[in-house]
């Protein structure tokens, strides 16, 4: 089925979301919508799916107008999304869920039986793996988002779009989700893929649009470059490579010995992990998603309960010290959950910027809040950090993802640091702040601080590490030099050391 | 290395800081299902609820209040049996009976208009600051530990502690005007705060939830003091009844206008303690703290801040507040001595105070004022109409309902929801304009 949108305009308020977008889309065509959070991307799709109504312009399915009055309408005309956040339950089965909303039934009772059949057929068309009785919450993500896939298959969609669908992705799992959008391709399928990772788009899309501010910016092929791509985003070029000199090694500042934590219910997370990191120095700390990272650089801030083993700071034990000792000791922190743990989104920019200093000088004075140092410190921050917003007062929870992040950055970096951990600075960030948290992040090191970075993107590790360490289940498999090309880091993010891998522990 | 970026440059997503529009920020991974609870979510969405939702809250039961009054009226029962013969008899009475309640309780609350002069007139609402002062002190009390994240419910047993020590020391001691009166007073404030303290202590020590632990606490407290009346220790042994002997003189609250009204220096003290809650939350680095773990624990423990040691702090200082209620209570409310029933139940309209006041503090003083008038009038109401007073809890709760059901008074009164035009959950008719 051919999808056209003919000169769609969306408007909220003042702003124009959508500003006379014209969209075609082949049967059988992956289509990329890139753009950067904020660009329109998703309002569009919104409008496709029924879900906004466009202020102007029109939609075609076959050369055919539209009029959709709600989601239900779109998904009866052939359209399906698979949105970045499952719309699943999570205590139903994989069948029960592919028959909610349209659900059949024999004699009163429902039609489960018809309902695993069409999983069993749909997963055999397409190789999936799916068990049709499987609980939802019992599945990797990856195999909910194919769950969701199924359900768009079911009600016959020749017209998917998949919102963002690798953000919550591990790797092998992204590749997979492109293996399948390859098939579906393959199978007539008109696909709308919708990203801002610029690899991705390369690898399947076979034509690309870009969208910044609300508007068409231009069209791409996919043998276009990441600089390109990146500046026809950002409306500028954009510095994929980070610029970064060589790291001028000086004594361990940051040693960590035999570390081992358990989790609640005693699991054994991160498995007697050694390592050390320089002053002026960026140890990446790559791999899969849930290989212990997170709990690693927890146990860093003193977050962890049931840690053994030794972390030195600058030859002091950070150990056994309650949270607000190991910031004092200047340890920065980026958590990765910036919402839930580095930003209470009902405070201001400025109460958020004095979250951890509220015990003393210069932000208190004789138990009171020095309200006049808040306002001109968060005033000459947010122009630092270059934070878009009204002003000092809005609450962070208004601001997007990489507007948060500035204030989380502008936070920590603006005290004494003696050791800077970033978990996962830049996900679900855009391109231009992505640049801006990295840059940033390289300028500590300069200053001649050790820098612990987690990150799952191998992107993100090689443009900043000077030094990786890889984890596999909880252990280190090797630290690695910052050139050590990304077979050899794959590898080792699987688990596996290859001989002859030079170590730079 | 450069980490300068051009401001000029027109980044993306600048739409985003315009009012938070749900534009494309689900490129941003949402965090998971926050592990605070339900209880907490409620409650949050209750306190950001806005003014005209509070004060149409307080409209809609005051309409059930009528609606009570009427039917429950003997007039309006007697002319309803010939309603369609003759219906404006029946109008007329349910308008005499809502009517004449109201104005009776704006009468005895406000301002008499009976009275010959505005002393006289005033003294009405005096009178009502008397009541409102210790819904005052114990709804500042609630919602500082609203304010940070913890549910008191235990009201009532701090204001029976607090009025015991107070108490005590009011009758048992001997000590010179004024200093007897002081240490009366703060011998309360440790008792409520002591009380407090056992609550936000088990909290931190063992995770025990405050909820349970103030419920039970106010059963101990009420039995605790109802041991002791029946003791030598409270017990005023020239009387019958379990019941404590009267304050002395130099211990109670002195009169602030004169003896022509009921008001004491204990209104002086609650507007003390307004300012001095306006203070600690919003300009002191406790309150600060506080805060924070009242809005996002997870994130106040990563910034630092040593949440167990501030739920003992808020309990402390919550138990303190309401302790100032049970000391208002034996030293200016009822100073011929206490029974058991000296709490007055203001421990749970407390609650009710603090969340019609979105648990700000000048909210709170306002919310306990108002129901200070209704609580003086209610009394006028019930000896000039014979409506019965029980009409007044009615109209408590329906504003605690409607308080908690931002949605349902926005239906009545068919406002927009906030951000209604970016629910996808609202179609409008108008399909896509095909040009």
């Amino acid at each position: 089925m051919k999808l056209e949108l003919r000169g769609i305009t969306k408007t909220f308020g003042a702003l124009v979301a959508n500003d006379h977008i014209d969209l075609t889309v082949e049967p059988g065509e992956i289509h990329c919508l890139l753009g950067e959070n904020g660009a329109g991307k998703s309002t569009l799709m919104n409008i496709l799916y029924g879900l906004y109504h466009a202020d102007s312009g029109e939609i075609l399915l076959d050369d055919v107008v539209q009029h959709f009055a709600g989601p239900g309408d779109a998904a009866r005309a052939g359209i399906g999304m698979v949105h970045q956040h499952f719309m699943l339950i999570p205590v139903f089965t994989v069948a029960e869920n592919v028959m909610l909303g349209h659900e059949e039934s024999k004699l009163g009772f429902l039609d489960l039986p018809a309902a695993r059949a069409k999983v069993r057929e749909i997963s055999a068309r397409f190789g999936f793996d799916v068990n049709p009785d499987a609980l939802i919450e019992d599945l990797p993500v990856g195999v909910q988002q194919r769950v969701e896939i199924i359900k768009a298959l079911s009600r016959e969609a020749k017209v998917l779009v998949f919102d963002e669908p690798t953000a919550v992705l591990t790797p092998q799992e992204t590749d997979e989700l492109m293996s399948i959008m390859r098939q579906l391709k393959e199978a007539g399928t008109a696909i709308v893929f919708i990203t801002h990772k610029l690899r991705e788009v390369r690898e399947v899309a076979d034509k690309i649009t870009v969208m910044r501010l609300g508007k068409v910016v231009g069209t791409a092929a996919p043998t276009a470059t990441n600089a390109e791509l990146a500046s026809l985003m950002v409306g500028r070029s954009v510095e994929l490579t980070v610029a970064k000199s060589k790291s001028t090694t000086k004594n361990h500042a940051l040693v960590v010995e035999g570390l081992s934590i358990r989790d609640a219910v005693g699991n054994l997370v991160v498995n007697d992990v050694s390592f050390q990191v320089r002053a002026g120095e960026i140890l990446a700390v790559a791999g899969v998603q849930g290989n212990g990272q997170t709990e690693l650089t927890e146990a860093l801030l003193g977050l962890q309960d049931h840690v053994v083993g030794t972390i030195e700071l600058d030859g002091k034990s950070l150990r056994h010290l309650p949270i607000d000792r190991v910031l004092a000791a200047g340890v920065g922190f980026i958590p990765e959950d910036r919402q839930e743990d580095a930003l209470i989104g009902e405070f201001t920019i400025a109460e958020n910027l004095m979250l951890d200093r509220a015990d003393g000088q210069p932000f208190v004075r004789r138990g009171a809040l020095q309200l006049g140092f808040r306002s001109n410190f968060a005033t000459e921050k947010i122009a630092e950090f270059d934070v878009r917003a009204q002003g000092i007062d809005t609450p962070v929870g208004r601001l997007s993802g990489g507007n948060q992040q500035k204030v989380v950055l502008a936070r920590e970096l603006s005290r004494d640091l003696r050791l800077f951990v970033a978990a996962q600075p830049t996900r679900g960030l855009d391109v231009g702040s992505i640049e801006f948290v990295h840059e940033r992040i390289v300028a500590t090191r300069d200053a001649g601080v050790p820098v612990v970075v987690v990150s799952t993107e191998l992107d993100e590790v090689i443009a900043l590490a000077d030094r990786i360490a890889v984890m596999y289940e909880g252990r280190l498999v090797g630290i690695v030099s910052g050139d050590t090309p990304r077979d050899v880091l794959g590898l080792m993010m699987a688990g596996e050391l290859p001989a002859g891998t030079k170590l730079a522990a | 290395m450069s980490a300068e970026l051009p401001s000029s440059v027109p980044v993306a997503d600048t739409g985003l800081d315009r009012g938070g529009l749900a534009l494309d920020q689900h490129g941003n991974e949402l965090p998971p299902e926050a592990p605070t609870s339900r209880l907490n979510a409620a409650l949050r969405d209750v306190l950001s609820g806005n003014i005209v939702l509070t004060i149409l809250a307080i409209v809609v039961a005051l309409v059930v209040g009528a609606i009570l009054i009427a039917s429950t009226n003997a007039d309006v029962q007697a002319t309803s049996g010939y309603f369609l013969a003759r219906p404006g008899d029946m109008l007329a009475a349910i308008w005499q009976s809502v009517a004449g309640a109201y104005a009776a309780i704006f009468r005895g609350g406000v301002y008499d208009f009976t009275s010959d002069n505005f002393g006289d007139g005033i003294a009405s609402f005096v009178g009502s600051l008397g009541f409102a002062t210790p819904l005052i002190a114990a709804g500042l009390g609630i919602a500082v530990g609203f304010r940070s994240g913890v549910f008191n419910i235990g009201g009532t047993g701090m204001i029976l502690v607090g009025a015991a020590c107070a108490g005590w020391v009011g009758f048992a001691l001997t000590l010179p005007p004024g200093i007897h009166m002081i240490v009366a007073v703060l011998a309360g404030l440790l008792g409520g705060g002591f009380w407090a303290f056992i609550v936000g202590f088990l909290k931190a020590r063992t995770g025990a939830h405050e909820v349970i632990v103030t419920i039970m606490l106010n059963y101990i407290a009420l039995y605790l003091i109802d041991y002791l009346l029946n003791s030598p220790v409270l017990r005023d042994p020239s009387s019958n009844a379990p019941v404590s002997p009267p304050e002395k003189a130099t211990a109670v609250f002195f009169p602030l206008l004169g003896s022509k009204y009921s008001l004491n220096f204990g209104f002086v003290l609650v507007i003390a303690a307004t300012i001095f809650c306006w203070w600690l939350l919003s300009r002191s680095s406790l309150g600060f703290k506080l805060r924070a773990v009242g809005e996002n624990p997870r994130a106040a423990r990563v910034a630092g801040i040593r949440i167990n040691r501030m739920y003992v702090y808020v309990m402390v200082i919550s138990g303190i507040l309401v302790g100032f209620a049970g000391v208002y209570q034996v030293l200016g409310a009822q100073t011929t001595g206490f029974d058991r029933g000296i709490d007055a139940n203001i421990g749970f309209t407390a609650i009710t105070v603090a969340l019609l006041g979105r648990s700000r503090p000048w909210g709170v003083f306002a919310a306990g004022i108002l129901f200070g008038v209704l609580q003086a009038g209610s009394y006028t109401m019930q000896a000039a109409e014979g409506v019965n007073v029980n009409v007044l809890p009615v109209i408590q709760s329906v504003i605690v309902l409607f308080l908690a059901a931002p949605p349902l008074v926005r239906a009545i009164f068919r406002l927009p929801t906030p951000g209604a035009r970016l629910k996808p959950s609202t179609p409008t008719k108008s399909p896509v304009v095909a040009k």
